[in-house]
């Protein structure tokens, strides 16, 4: 493994070494009075986000911290990838820098693929476009593992903004890689074209779809969206494809609430359940620094020295 | 001028014959023995018709950064191309006299190949009000090809008035057929592919709802409609029954809709953006078939250089476009059954012979007879050639077909009995040297 791009172009050996580590990291930090290790000491990650994410900058900057790496936050513009230095100049002058990792979130899908062709040190994908954020779906199964004791044979549902959701995509190849049966319930409107060859089950029905499901989790769906006609308002499609106490009454008891965040409350999720104990929400926040240690980690060291 | 004897060449259906060139034409084919001439031996090589492109994007005026009309033209020699039609999407526009008079004076000044101007249909390409069409047609440049291409000629009351305007003169509009709602934000087709990699689609349907509207249009108001780049299975199958019914729709495919697809974006390289976008292989099978068949009436290459910035960056802020010049003869033997299957006959047809008739261009598209203008390209039909993007003579070099071992080779091109390439080589002209000089 030399970057992460993708879940689809992991091997389930890889992403279960992932997992592995995740829990080794957790293990090794939690409960320690400096959480800190020394595996990456001396080595420089970049932070070259191109998109306004605290949450994500952060817990990969904790990530690098924790493991003593050298941190730099590169900045770049968040406004359009036609302004500004070209991603092909950033990249040399990281290259020139020395990174020996760049953490890249950029609006542009692909972006990442493209600057592994312009620089030596690994690449991680912290959110491309509409495309991938590998390690939001591997925090998400490692939750998974977590509270429902695996991820083999369980059955997840997707819901919401399919079409415009990178957490979706990673998820459907990570999750249906380690055995779990996905399903992903939204409108047609919000589900892309031509997915007949995705391992998942398709439903526009939630209420239907939530029967024996283990987890749900829900995609964050913008407001605006209903003035390009996806769906008529948000009152309908909170309606439709909001969870709700009712709905959430309708999961089996053990089932788990799942958000990417963040959460428009009221909106795709209704407060209570957002704040309910089924929620997993700050878990999978917790979870997702120990998922970027593993993978910094990994990334860096090739696994040696473990 | 010297004479010009081109010693056994393969005309295609009549043998190896001598083809005697004196003043830019034809003078005599058969055996011939003529002293003083100047003789290029055609032994093994195939004779056609000089290629003619409908679809040309020359860059200048505006982005002479990425292409000029003399390495343009220089390209499209290269390729084996006597003539192309300049698309009007230059900085400025090609929205008046003006500006297409100065495009075709610098298409005679390079020498290269003959350059014919395509005017806009609108004023700068904004699809609002009509360009003065009729100025243009009544110019030195003569233009008979009205485009907004790189938009569509959306609205449909400027599309029925266009197509009657243009009749007064025998004109014809070529519509970029993209329903310009459907495609907001669209970065490739829309299918299996684009639902995977995030990337927002170009549905289809975009195309074919205008191109079944036009088709409509034109049979309503009598007028010439001519379809750009073709690229889906389905506008084929509007096309095919638009003719059936008689309606007067050309249309026309890209080298690139012949060979490539959909899954070549997933490389996220923006050297493979293009619009319309490639499509799926099905679609791909479908327009090889339409083009043998003649539904599709021509190969047109949408030749779009661009400069090296706008390709090396992430797909979305690239600019679409490929090019095609040196590469569309080669493409389109491989379309039409590869060197050892493909009908000569049918190349030349499509390549030469119907795009000329297609633009008006009388003295291009001829088969050599005696009194015809020399517009020739000699082709090796038995060697094959690597594409590789610093040894193009265009001044870009974005090819989605570098590495590619593609069949054919231009040997020799003339215009008007000159050789423009000769021993596969680009030749300077007398025009150039006296700038040098
Ligand atoms: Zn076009």
């Amino acid at each position: 493994m030399k970057h992460l791009l993708t879940t689809k172009d992991l091997t389930r050996d890889e992403a279960e070494l992932i997992l592995d580590v995740t829990e080794q990291m957790a293990e090794a930090v939690t409960g320690r009075e400096v959480p800190k290790l020394p595996a990456l000491r001396g080595r420089t990650v970049v932070n070259l986000f191109y998109e306004d994410s605290t949450r994500t900058r952060t817990s990969f900057e904790t990530a690098a911290k924790r493991l003593s790496a050298d941190v730099v936050n590169f900045a770049a513009k968040t406004s359009s990838v036609n302004k500004g230095e070209s991603l092909r100049d950033t990249a040399l002058t990281l290259q020139a820098m020395g990174a020996d990792a760049v953490v890249i979130r950029h609006p542009a899908a692909g972006a990442p693929q493209r600057l592994t062709e312009w620089l030596d040190g690994a690449v991680l994908n912290a959110g491309d476009g509409t495309h991938a954020h590998p390690t939001q779906a591997l925090l998400d199964a490692y939750t998974m593992k977590r509270r429902l004791g695996g991820v083999e044979g369980r059955t997840v549902a997707i819901v919401g903004d399919i079409l415009h959701s990178r957490v979706a995509r990673s998820n459907v190849w990570l999750l249906s890689k380690l055995g779990a049966n996905v399903r992903l319930i939204g409108p047609p409107t919000l589900l892309p074209k031509d997915i007949d060859g995705w391992p998942v089950e398709i439903g526009y029905d939630l209420d239907a779809s939530l029967k024996g499901v283990d987890a749900v989790m829900m995609l964050r769906v913008q407001r605006e969206r209903q003035n390009a006609a996806f769906f008529p308002t948000a009152g309908e499609y909170s309606r439709l494809y909001g969870l709700d106490e009712r709905r959430l009454a309708l999961l089996p008891d053990h089932a788990i609430v799942m958000h990417p965040g963040p959460m428009n409350r009221g909106m795709e999720i209704a407060a209570t359940v957002a704040d309910s104990p089924r929620a997993t929400i700050t878990e999978q926040v917790t979870n997702g620094v120990w998922v970027r240690m593993a993978v910094l980690y990994l990334l860096l060291t090739n696994g040696e020295a473990r | 001028m010297t004479d010009l004897l081109i010693k056994s060449a393969d005309l295609i259906g009549r043998g190896r014959q001598d083809v005697l060139v004196r003043d830019g034409r034809v003078a005599e084919i058969g055996s011939i023995d003529a002293k003083g001439a100047e003789t290029v031996d055609a032994d093994g090589l195939v004779l056609l018709p000089g290629l003619v492109d409908l679809h040309t994007h020359l860059r200048e005026p505006g982005r002479e950064d990425a292409e000029t009309v003399h390495t343009g033209t220089r390209a499209a020699a290269k390729g084996g191309y006597t003539a192309v039609c300049a698309m009007a999407n230059s900085h400025p526009v090609a929205d008046t006299a003006g500006v297409v008079e100065q495009v075709a004076a610098l298409g005679r000044a390079a020498g290269y190949a003959d350059v014919q101007p395509i005017g806009a249909v609108s004023v700068g390409l904004a699809g609002e009000r009509l360009a003065e069409i009729g100025a243009m047609a009544h110019s030195a440049a003569k233009v008979r090809m009205f485009s907004d291409d790189g938009h569509c000629v959306s609205d449909p009351v400027l599309m029925r008035r266009a197509l009657e305007y243009v009749k007064t003169f025998g004109g014809l509009v070529a519509q970029h057929a993209e329903e310009p709602r459907l495609t907001e934000g669209a970065q490739m087709n829309e299918g299996a592919v684009s639902a995977e990699l995030g990337l927002p689609g170009w549905p289809a349907v975009a195309e074919e709802a205008i191109i079944a509207r036009d088709v409509l249009l034109a049979e309503y108001t009598g007028a010439r409609v001519h379809f750009c780049h073709v690229s889906t299975a389905r506008s084929v199958d509007i096309i095919r029954e638009a003719k059936a019914r008689g309606a007067k729709v050309t249309a026309e495919v890209c080298p690139h809709h012949l060979l490539l697809t959909d899954e070549a974006a997933r490389s996220y390289d923006p050297v493979y953006k293009v619009n319309p976008p490639l499509r799926r292989e099905a679609d791909v099978a479908v327009l090889r078939a339409a083009l043998a068949e003649g539904v599709i009436d021509a190969v047109a290459t949408d030749h779009a250089p661009h400069a090296p910035q706008d390709k090396q960056c992430e797909w979305a802020a690239a600019r679409p476009g490929m090019l095609g010049l040196e590469t569309a003869l080669s493409i389109s033997v491989l379309a039409l059954g590869g060197p050892a299957g493909v009908d000569w006959d049918v190349l030349a047809e499509r390549t030469s012979r119907t795009p000329a008739r297609i633009a008006g261009l009388e003295a291009h598209g001829r088969d050599p007879r005696p009194g015809a203008e020399a517009n020739f390209t000699l082709v090796d039909p038995a060697a094959t050639w690597t594409v590789v993007p610093e040894g193009l003579a265009s001044l870009s070099r974005n090819t989605p077909y570098a590495g590619m071992e593609l069949p054919v080779t231009v040997q020799a091109t003339f215009l008007r009995g000159r050789a423009t390439v000769l021993n596969g080589a680009v030749l300077p002209n007398d025009s150039e040297e006296e700038t040098t000089e």
